[in-house]
C-alpha cells in the first residue's frame, strides 16, 4: 500500500490519516512507469518519448526522488509524471498543456512488459506442444502438457470454429486461437497479485481496442458481396426501407468490435476494481479484524474471476467467429416472396 | 460529492437490470435441465454464456457511471 500513501500525499491534499479508497484502485488499475514489486522495492522501466526534436529515453527513476516523490525530469523539456502521465511542465510548476500534446509516449510500460511475458509464455507452450506433435504424431495419446492443451483446442475448433464458420472454419482457427489463448492468458496473469501478474492488461480499453480492430478487419475484409449488399441494399424490402436499413446496418458495422472493446474492458475492469476494494475495506475499517471478513470475500471473487477470465476470452473469440461467420456467409440467392 | 451519489444510483440501475436478466436465464436453465437432465452440461454452457453476454451490458453502465464521476 506504498504506493497508495505516494499517491495521496501528491494529488489529493486530504487529511492525514485519511484513507483514499478510490485514488488506491485507479492507482493500481491504472498502467504506470514503474512496477511495484513490494515495500520500496519497484522496478523502473524505460520511458520512450518522441518529441519535435526527436526521440529521447531515459529510465523512469529520474521521475521520482529517494522518498518517492515525483520530481522533474529535465530532457529535451522539462518532463513530469502527473496522475501516471508525462507531462511538460512549465517554470513555475504548471502543466504546459500546449508541449504536452506534443509529446508522444511510446514507452515499455507495465502493461507492454506485461503483454511481452505472455507472449514469451505463448510461445513457449505452442512451441512446446508442437514440437511434441511432430516427434509423436497426431494419433498416439497426448503426453505431459499435451493433455492441458489439446483439450482446450478441441473446445474452440469444435463450440467457436465449426457452428459459426462451417467448412471454413480451418482458415479462421489460427486467428481465433490465437486471441482466445492471449485473452486467456493475459486474464489469468492479470489476477496473480505479486510481480509477473498484476498488471491490468486486459482492462485497458487500447489492448481490447486493439484486438476488436483485428475483428474488424478481417470481418470486412473477408466480407462476401452478400454480407454488403445486406448492409447498403437488404434484399427483400420495399426501397423506402431500403433506405432506412442503410444507416443503421452500416452503423452495425462500427458497434460490433466497440461492444467487443467494452465487454472485455469493463469485465476485467470491474473484476479488478472488485478484488481491490474488498481488500481496501482492510484499510477503511483501521482493524486487521476485517480481514476476517474482506480476504474470504476477495478469494471467492477472485475464483469467479478465474472462470469470467475464461469467459470472457471465449466469448470474445466466439462473437469474433459469429461476426467472420455472417460475413462470409454464401447465401443462395432466393428473392424473399413478401 | 453529489456527482458520485448519482454514478452509484446509476450503477445501483445497472444491478438491477442485470440481476432480472441473469435470474431469467436462471430459471430457463434450471426448468430446461428439469424437462431434460440428458441435456444439462450442454444448456449450462449456454446459460454461463447468455449470463456473460448480460453481465456486460450492466457492466457498461457501471464504466459510464465511474467515468461520469472521475
Amino acid at each position: 500500500m506504498n504506493q497508495a500513501t505516494e499517491q495521496h500525499n501528491n494529488t489529493d491534499q486530504k487529511e492525514e490519516g485519511d484513507f483514499d479508497v478510490a485514488g488506491t484502485i485507479l492507482n493500481h488499475i491504472r498502467d504506470d512507469h514503474s512496477w511495484h514489486l513490494w515495500g520500496h522495492t519497484s522496478i523502473h522501466l524505460p520511458v520512450i518519448l518522441k518529441t519535435d526534436k526527436g526521440f529521447e529515453a531515459f529510465s523512469s527513476s529520474r521521475l521520482s526522488d529517494e522518498h518517492h516523490q515525483l520530481v522533474v525530469y529535465n530532457g529535451n523539456y522539462p518532463y513530469k509524471q502527473v496522475d501516471g502521465k508525462i507531462k511538460v511542465m512549465n517554470a513555475d510548476g504548471s502543466i504546459n498543456k500546449e508541449a504536452s500534446k506534443k509529446v508522444f509516449d511510446i514507452s515499455i510500460t507495465k502493461n507492454v512488459v506485461s503483454m511481452y511475458i505472455t507472449v514469451f509464455l505463448l510461445i513457449i507452450i505452442f512451441l512446446g506442444v508442437a514440437k511434441a506433435y511432430k516427434k509423436t504424431g497426431v494419433t498416439s495419446a497426448p503426453k505431459g502438457f499435451q493433455s492441458f492443451i489439446e483439450p482446450v483446442i478441441i473446445f474452440i475448433r469444435d463450440e467457436v470454429g465449426k457452428p459459426y464458420l462451417g467448412h471454413q472454419a480451418p482458415r479462421f482457427m489460427p486467428f481465433l486461437l490465437t486471441i482466445f489463448f492471449f485473452i486467456w492468458i493475459n486474464n489469468l496473469l492479470g489476477l496473480v497479485p505479486f510481480f509477473p501478474g498484476g498488471a491490468n492488461v486486459s482492462g485497458n480499453i487500447a489492448f481490447t481496442l486493439t484486438l476488436a480492430l483485428f475483428t474488424f478487419v478481417i470481418v470486412n475484409v473477408n466480407g462476401k458481396k452478400d454480407y454488403w449488399k445486406h448492409i447498403f441494399w437488404m434484399p427483400g424490402l420495399s426501397t423506402g426501407m431500403k433506405i432506412f436499413l442503410m444507416p443503421i446496418e452500416l452503423l452495425g458495422v462500427f458497434i460490433k468490435p466497440i461492444s467487443l472493446t467494452i465487454r472485455l474492458f469493463a469485465n476485467m475492469t470491474a473484476g479488478h476494481i472488485l478484488v481491490l476494494s474488498l481488500i481496501s475495506l482492510v484499510f477503511i475499517f483501521k482493524a486487521v479484524s476485517a480481514s476476517a471478513m474482506a480476504v474470504p470475500f476477495t478469494v471467492f471473487i477472485s475464483v469467479i474471476e478465474l472462470l469470467v477470465g475464461f469467459i470472457q476470452a471465449f466469448i470474445f473469440a466466439m462473437l469474433s467467429a459469429l461476426y467472420i461467420g455472417m460475413a462470409i456467409e454464401e447465401h443462395h440467392e432466393q428473392e424473399l416472396v413478401l | 460529492m453529489v456527482v458520485g451519489s448519482v454514478a452509484a444510483i446509476g450503477a445501483g440501475l445497472a444491478a438491477i437490470g442485470a440481476g432480472i436478466g441473469i435470474g431469467q436465464i436462471g430459471k430457463g436453465a434450471v426448468e430446461g435441465i428439469a424437462r431434460q437432465p440428458e441435456a444439462a452440461n450442454e444448456i449450462r454452457t449456454n446459460m454461463i454464456v447468455a449470463a456473460a453476454l448480460v453481465e456486460a451490458v450492466s457492466l457498461f453502465a457501471v464504466v459510464v457511471a465511474l467515468l461520469g464521476n472521475g
